[in-house]
């Protein structure tokens, strides 16, 4: 009984480690390719998730879980186009300056728009319910959501390693200038790649609303640890924010079933002890200008 | 090379700049308004953002109501008021505003608070300056005890007052009484101080705790928690969280059909709306709600609602309530003078205070004595609109008893006042 329960929450662990990836692996991505540490990332977790309660009672939740992000994805678009382009290049606390005046901005409007109780919202009356394996029982909900996030991070993996676009986007992570060396604006690439992390981080706050408080603050709740997946995963490594992010949950179950107290500084303590024997994260790359 | 990146970039210095960004403190909003001379300043300090900020906007609208309330009906002695309302954020920003609301914007009192800890921090400011502090939403029974203060009241109950009020309905229906309970608990100053008075209660009334768990308050995801209660099958889960973890707990608890009855000793209405519809369960006090039988309450609803198009909650009630006590006390004294004021509320006078009965401050504790109830979450199908998704028990204690035998009696939690 023992070990089944264990192993229950071992599975637990890695199902909320995939909430974290899809906002970890955007937020990685952005810093890898344009070097900026997007603190306005939770934001975009937070509008994804309203829009969703706004959606949901005309085109469905379904319909919801599609237009949500594609919405999100779009405002990530202009506000790469208009704002962050201007600071690839400069000091990078002035992108940390204007990431972090971003998400005061959008957590401020959520606040005067919707208040800052949270607005009700709950899971559609067709994805309700448990899901008998065995000896386990599992939130029907969860696992619908686990696969669509899986889906996710499966399709972004075959982007980035079997396009044209994932290898100028590696190629970019590794060696901006010799990309431009050899005729290829980084450009584009840094608008997709901003439009399609925001659209995820939008997609995860879709699959939130309903088991968790819809309010202003969620996305700065989530942020933090989604940094520390990526600190712990190492920055520019995809498999490394994968891995972390199951590693994070697991260690948060096994946490919260031994020593409650401690579920979430023992992340914390994880990613510290990682730093130590590792300061360039699990699976860290070597990448010459971040060094 | 369009694409080229400053040289200055180091990975660890934008960690390093990310973590610092990270831990900064939200930015204070600034004071409303800076006033004239002849006008009466209140100051008013609650929780704006955090996981208590939902409760604090509420404090805050149904303050501003209340001040608008005062000056339209002639301010306090022919004096206009004027509020200054400010974020605490914790008890050190707490401390620090106080002290400027008193010494620089010379405020007539203070009004406000839902944190504990921040409410401590306020009273010792407050106590020093020998200026009146009403605190409206902080529970811990030690502000009322051990760390009681001459000019601090409390609109707000105490945590052994939810527990009495709530446990009232759970001992009615069976479920306290040789029952195995399971509790979690918001791990802080306030729900260390509700579990102690919990396991007082329980010991009294023959309930033995099978699981008792202390919860961060940061924590969003109970699913490791839900996975254990469903281990461990208790008869009744007590949930004693704070804030925004309550939403969180509701809808998860909901998401993953548990079996057993919830009930909570300390408890937000404004959470249980958030929850939505559908997910909003159990047994839980509350100090006021929005659907009690008395005219002044439905005066307060009608007025709250035509303002923000929304009830009020138990929140809000405490904030307009304190500034209500506050406008009438110093308009029949014909003074703002803290020490005046502190001694005409120690004397018993009576207030309505939009419940059945009028209330009074005990004098050696300073507790406003007042009815409680407990509600019970309607069954789904019996959900019209999004804010009467509860039932209520009547007036707690009855109408037949005193006020005061749901607190803590002298000897449970004395207090004496320092000089």
């Amino acid at each position: 009984m023992q070990l089944v329960f264990i192993l229950e929450q071992v599975l637990n662990g890695l199902l909320i480690g995939v909430q974290y990836l899809l906002i970890a692996l955007g937020l990685s991505l952005i810093f890898s390719l344009g070097g900026i540490v997007n603190l306005a990332h939770g934001a975009f977790y937070a509008i994804g998730a309203y829009l969703t309660v706004l959606l949901t009672p005309t085109i469905g939740f379904g319909g919801a879980l599609v237009a949500s992000p594609l919405v999100v994805g779009v405002l990530g678009l202009l506000i790469e186009r208009f704002l962050l382009r201007r600071f690839y290049r400069g000091d990078p606390t002035l992108a940390l300056l204007l990431t972090f005046g971003l998400a005061m901005v959008a957590e401020q409007a959520l606040r005067m728009a919707f208040g800052a109780a949270p607005v009700p919202f709950g899971i559609p009356t067709w994805l309700r319910g448990q899901v008998f394996i065995g000896d386990l029982i599992y939130s029907r909900y969860r696992l619908s959501i686990l696969v669509v996030a899986l889906a996710c991070v499966a399709c972004l993996w075959l982007l980035l390693t079997r396009t044209s676009f994932g290898r100028v986007v590696r190629a970019g992570v590794q060696n901006p200038d010799m990309v431009a060396a050899l005729g290829i604006s980084l450009r584009p690439y840094m608008t997709a790649v901003v439009t399609i992390a925001v659209g995820l981080a939008a997609l995860a706050g879709t699959m939130m609303a309903p088991v968790t408080g819809v309010h202003p603050a969620m996305g700065a709740e989530i942020l933090t640890f989604a940094f520390v997946v990526v600190v712990i995963g190492g920055l520019g490594s995809f498999w490394g924010v994968v891995f972390a992010a199951l590693i994070v949950g697991v260690v948060r179950g096994l946490t919260a079933y031994a020593y409650p107290p401690a579920t979430e500084a023992a992340v914390y303590a994880l990613m510290v002890l990682v730093l130590m024997l590792r300061p360039r994260g699990l699976f860290g790359e070597h990448i010459a200008r971040f060094e | 090379m369009t694409d080229r990146f400053g040289d200055s970039l180091s990975r660890r210095s934008l960690l390093r700049a990310g973590g610092a960004a990270l831990l900064a403190p939200a930015l204070a909003s600034p004071a409303l308004s800076q006033g004239q001379s002849d006008v009466i300043r209140i100051g008013h300090l609650t929780p704006r953002t955090g996981f208590l900020g939902p409760l604090g906007e509420f404090a805050m609208q149904a303050a501003q109501l209340a001040i608008e309330e005062i000056n339209a009906t002639g301010g306090i002695a022919g004096r206009k008021v004027e509020l200054l309302s400010e974020d605490s954020v914790n008890p050190q920003t707490a401390s620090a505003k106080a002290e400027r609301m008193i010494q620089r914007d010379r405020v007539a009192c203070l009004v406000g608070e839902i944190n504990s800890a921040s409410a401590l921090a306020i009273s010792q400011v407050a106590q020093r300056e020998k200026v009146l502090f009403i605190n409206t939403g902080a529970n811990s029974d030690a502000l009322r005890g051990s760390d009681c203060k001459r000019f601090m009241f409390h609109v707000e109950a105490q945590n052994t007052m939810m527990v009495r009020a709530c446990g009232r309905a759970l001992l009615d229906r069976g479920l306290i009484k040789g029952r195995k309970v399971y509790a979690l608990t918001a791990d802080y100053a306030f729900g260390h101080d509700l579990l102690k008075q919990a396991k007082k209660y329980f010991a009294a009334h023959d309930a033995t705790l099978v699981g008792e768990d202390l919860i961060p308050t940061e924590l969003t995801d109970f699913s490791p928690f839900l996975l254990k209660l469903r281990q461990a099958k208790p008869d009744l889960v007590i949930c004693n969280l704070a804030g925004a973890q309550i939403t969180n707990f509701l809808k998860q608890f909901s998401e993953f059909g548990l079996p057993f009855p919830v009930a909570g000793f300390g408890f937000d209405t404004a959470l249980a709306w958030g929850a939505g519809p559908g997910n909003f369960l159990g047994t839980w006090p509350v100090i006021w709600h929005h659907q009690i039988d008395s005219p002044s309450a439905k005066k307060f609803v009608a007025a709250f609602k035509a303002k923000y198009k929304k009830p009020p909650e138990n929140q809000g009630w405490g904030d307009y309530t304190a500034m209500k006590i506050v406008a009438q006390s110093m308009n029949e004294l014909k003074t703002t003078e803290s020490i005046k004021v502190v001694e005409h509320l120690e004397s018993g006078a009576k207030f309505d205070i939009a419940k059945v009965r009028e209330g009074y401050f005990r004098p050696w504790d300073h507790e406003l004595m007042q009815e409680m109830f407990a509600i019970t979450a309607l069954p789904a199908d019996q959900v019209k609109n999004p804010y009467d998704i509860f039932s209520s028990t009547g007036p707690l204690p009855g109408p037949d008893e005193s006020l005061e035998v749901l607190a803590t009696t002298r000897e449970e939690n004395a207090c004496t006042f320092p000089v």
